[in-house]
């Protein structure tokens, strides 16, 4: 658990500050920036904390501060807060929290879905303010009823008083007089009636009818459409435009500039993206348009020879491990540029109407999002309204908010509520990307098999700066312009040359006891836009520190799975999740020409061990079925941890076999999904999960079943044909 | 003008005639259940039934629909109930982040209309043509069989809770 007690501290005070007894369409106090709470008070209603609001119709609606992109959040912080307060999770009406600060991850302190901390972060907040508030339930419950409280009991939604049942909406005139209590005791285990049991995710209804709103399903009076023409060469200016044709377009209102390139305004999106193709745009050359995919390359392994390189992290003596040792090996690993290419294409509909701006997009930083719309409208914070709907997908892309800045620019500029969507094509072509990485790492090992030095080095861009410097207003939302300005160009200056991006290296060394090691990374930045790719760093780092760990079990003459359990004498739940996949796959019989890879990756919080049954015909990898063992502590929702692992299967299977992103001349040579194909159903493995028990504290589950599955696809490869693979994606021919 | 059928309503569109039929729908009709993914025909997420017979709908002019039968996802359940294959993907708890949802459920309608019985191998042709991001794809092909058997009449579709391999063996302590 890397909860921070703090953050948690003031996370539940500005919760309990918010509440007091409310009753009945009042105004709730502002804080510091966030001003009133973004509640509906349409609806008479007890609102006793930011996140639950009880109706005396009974309705219960949760207030949900984590952005649903697929991963289950709102099914499973409804089910945490839920279970304290004793109402089912599917009776809960859960939605969308809106822009404030109450709402903060209190581990990142601003409103961000990213990094699969959600449930892990939220675990213990919500569980009590769950608590809290059925205990003041039942405190009203007993001074209406004049019935003792230790006489009262609840179940779902009821107040049980011998053989009556009270609905809570009928004590929440009392409770809005009572003080909020604090420290209520939480369930044990054996009390659980929600968490860890089965039923239907809250929005699977919804999502399969047509009735779940998306960012893009927003339609709003005298909207039009945008869409914006990007230079195909990141990082060049935009010098002259001709508008002309995209103005003969029917339905065509506006051709302008913005910061990114040209805005093309119509009555409807078919109509703007058609006339997009039609403006004639001149653009600045930019650095990257000498750079190509072999360029990159070549670049990557020219500096990771650099001795310009960062030590990240350094313990122990590993000069004199490796001194010392008779056994080292070295590999040396590649992985290439990738795109999210989520479902839903970006979009966001602005509104700047009568000092108002409302904001309707789906995104993983609404904090963000408002910060951005305050800094280019000019709008004061308390009168910007996001409101964030389902993300068709996300996997980072949508905590970068290009897009918002856009929309914002374009709404100033025409006057009109305006909805920005990006076609496929801008997404593949004009977004950022998951950096190549080079990494190379070497190992000293004893004669019982032991790493006794560990040495790794990756060289590529930094995942962070570009999120940064897209989130620096929101850090910063009250700086006056000309501080602000310096403090970009100051941050982009130093971004350029910072050498320790915790988030590039992360997964070199901490699935396993690596006493004595040294980790360093060389940063090698060709002005490509970058981001976070579901699992981060983990993405490319699990990949090469697992594929390793294959080839050094073969050096030392040991299976894959006691020689991964030789370098975790200190790491015991990797160690359980391991041994209990190596049990598997020991009880395991595949057919003939079949083979079967292992690997396990630590990342964030949660243990993932794989093993992939692999077939090679005709140079052509096969994946038949993955077995994931998984310890994410409590298991809150057992059949969305399933699904998240197939879908993370998935996920990083097409990286495997297919994903790549290539540069021409700096320009994205993909553009669409006949020369970026994704994983389809008829190449789709069957998919196993066995949950390991646990009664610590849950951890997230959106990305941590990525990375060990690229390294057991390529150790079966090897099992297959005697091939390492040891570059992304997987190819024999 | 171009009169055409819309879940079993006569319809009429006025505009631009090369206007693909997901933004005839989408932005004229405002049925937004249909989602576009590609532009391109490529991912299935705009999938309709045309006469009966599953289409992408991003790539074909509204022009190309004039006095047929358009169906959407807002039109597959009848009267109020949901259509077999969406009680299944609900059970199954199929969707992550559902956007490709409304192309997967009317590509599989289409399918299971003319062969209810369809094996493993039909489901993946049938199905090739539409991609989910979030990799949903091992619980559509189950909810697929499942509504299939149904509509077989073979079996009622199951009502039991999932079971998750090895979960309650792990767990049962």
């Amino acid at each position: 658990m890397t909860t921070n007690t703090l953050s948690r501290r003031r996370f539940l005070k500005v919760s309990a500050q918010t509440g007091g007894g409310l009753f009945i369409a009042a105004q709730l106090p502002g804080c510091s920036f966030g001003g009133a709470l973004p509640i509906d008070l349409a609806d008479d209603g007890f609102v006793p904390n930011a996140f639950l609001q009880l109706t005396t119709t009974n309705d219960v609606i949760f207030y949900c501060p984590a952005d649903e992109m697929g991963q289950g959040i709102r099914t499973g912080l409804a089910t945490l807060v839920g279970e304290e307060l004793d109402v089912h999770p599917e009776t809960m009406r859960v939605v969308s929290a809106g822009s404030h600060e109450d709402y903060n991850n209190p581990e990142y302190e601003m409103q961000l879905t990213g990094g699969s901390n959600a449930i892990r972060a939220f675990h213990e907040p919500l569980r009590q303010i769950g608590a809290d508030t059925r205990a003041l339930l039942l405190n009203a419950a007993s001074l209406d009823l004049g019935i003792p409280e230790g006489q009262l009991a609840t179940e779902n939604g009821m107040i049980i008083a011998g053989e009556r049942r009270y609905p809570y909406g009928e004590f929440l005139g009392t409770a809005s007089t009572l003080p909020f209590p604090e420290d209520t005791p939480l369930k044990t285990r054996a009390q659980f009636k929600f968490i860890g049991s089965q039923f239907p995710r809250i929005d699977a209804e919804e999502k399969t009818t047509g009735e779940a709103v998306f960012g893009i399903d927003i339609d709003i009076p005298d909207m039009v459409s945008a869409v914006v023409v990007r230079a195909p060469v990141a990082g060049s200016k935009l010098i002259s435009f001709n508008p002309e044709k995209a103005l003969g377009v029917s339905g065509v209102f506006d051709v302008i500039a913005i910061s990114s390139g040209v805005a093309v305004v119509a009555e409807n999106y078919w109509q703007a993206n058609r006339a997009a193709k039609l403006v004639e745009i001149e653009w600045q050359s930019a650095p990257l348009g000498s750079v190509s995919s072999a360029t990159m390359r070549a670049d990557l392994m020219a500096a990771i020879e650099d001795d310009n390189q960062a030590t990240t992290d350094r313990e122990g003596d590993p000069e004199h491990a490796f001194a010392e040792s008779s056994q080292k090996h070295s590999a040396t690993f590649f992985t290439p540029l990738l795109a999210h290419a989520p479902m839903e294409p970006l979009n966001a509909t602005l509104r700047l109407k009568n000092g108002v701006a409302d904001l309707w997009t789906g995104v993983q930083a609404i904090g963000s999002a408002q910060g951005l719309i305050e800094r280019i409208t000019g709008y004061p914070r308390e009168q910007i309204h996001v409101h964030n709907q389902y993300l068709g997908g996300g996997f980072g892309r949508r905590a970068t908010l290009t897009h918002i800045v856009e929309v914002a620019e374009i709404a100033l500029a025409v006057e009109k509520p305006v909805q920005l969507v990006w076609s496929r094509e801008n997404d593949l072509q004009n977004g950022l990307y998951r950096p190549a990485s080079l990494m190379k790492l070497h190992a000293a090992l004893d004669n019982t098999g032991r790493i006794t030095g560990w040495q790794a080095r990756r060289a590529g861009g930094n995942l962070t700066p570009d999120y940064m410097r897209n989130s620096l207003p929101a850090l910063m939302p009250n700086l006056p312009e000309f501080i602000f300005e310096g403090m970009t160009a100051a941050t982009d200056y130093m971004l350029k040359r910072w050498t320790t991006d915790g988030s590039s290296v992360e997964g070199l060394h901490e699935t396993y006891d690596l006493p004595h090691r040294e980790i360093s990374h060389v940063t090698v930045d060709h002005g490509l836009p970058l981001t976070f790719w579901r699992s981060v760093g983990h993405s490319y780092t699990g990949f090469a520190v697992e594929s390793m760990m294959d080839e050094l079990a073969e050096a030392a003459n040991l299976d894959p799975v006691s020689f991964r359990l030789k370098q975790l004498e200190n790491k015991p739940r990797m160690a359980g999740v391991i041994t209990k996949a190596g049990d598997l796959m020991n009880a395991m019989s595949v057919p003939e020409g079949h083979h079967l890879g292992f690997a396990a990756h630590s990342s964030f919080s949660t243990d993932v061990a794989q093993i992939a049954e692999v077939s090679v015909t005709e140079n052509k990898i096969r994946v038949h079925k993955v077995t994931c063992v998984v310890d994410c502590g409590m298991a809150v929702n057992p059949d969305i941890i399933k699904s998240q692992l197939e879908g993370s299967v998935m996920f990083a299977l097409t990286a495997t076999l297919h994903g790549q992103i290539d540069l021409e001349q700096g320009a994205v040579v993909q553009s669409n999904f006949h020369d970026y194909p994704i994983l389809r159903m008829d190449e789709a493995p069957a998919v196993e999960v066995v949950i390991m028990p646990s009664d610590a504290g849950p951890t997230g589950i959106g990305e941590p079943g990525v990375p060990p599955l690229a390294p057991a696809v390529a150790n079966g490869v090897y099992r297959a044909t005697g091939r390492r693979l040891r570059e992304l994606p997987l190819r024999l021919a | 003008m171009i009169s055409f059928d819309l879940n079993g309503q006569h319809v009429e569109f006025s505009g631009d005639p090369d206007t693909p039929l997901l933004w005839v729908v989408r932005d004229f009709f405002k049925l937004k259940g249909s989602k576009f993914g590609c532009g391109a025909g490529l991912c299935g997420a705009c999938t309709m039934h045309l006469d009966g017979s599953a289409i992408k709908t991003c790539v074909l002019s509204v022009a190309a629909v004039a006095q047929k039968q358009v169906t959407t996802i807002e039109g597959l359940s009848t009267e109020g109930e949901l259509h077999p294959l969406q009680t299944a993907w609900v059970t199954h708890n199929v969707p992550q982040c559902g956007y490709c949802q409304s192309g997967q459920i009317m590509a599989a309608a289409a399918l299971l209309k003319d062969n209810p019985n369809a094996g493993l191998e039909d489901i993946d042709r049938a199905m090739a043509g539409n991609i989910c991001r979030c990799g949903c794809y091992p619980r559509i092909k189950n909810a697929i069989v499942d509504a299939g058997r149904q509509l077989a009449g073979a079996e009622k579709a199951r009502k039991a809770p999932i079971a998750y391999d090895a979960m309650s063996e792990e767990a049962g302590a």
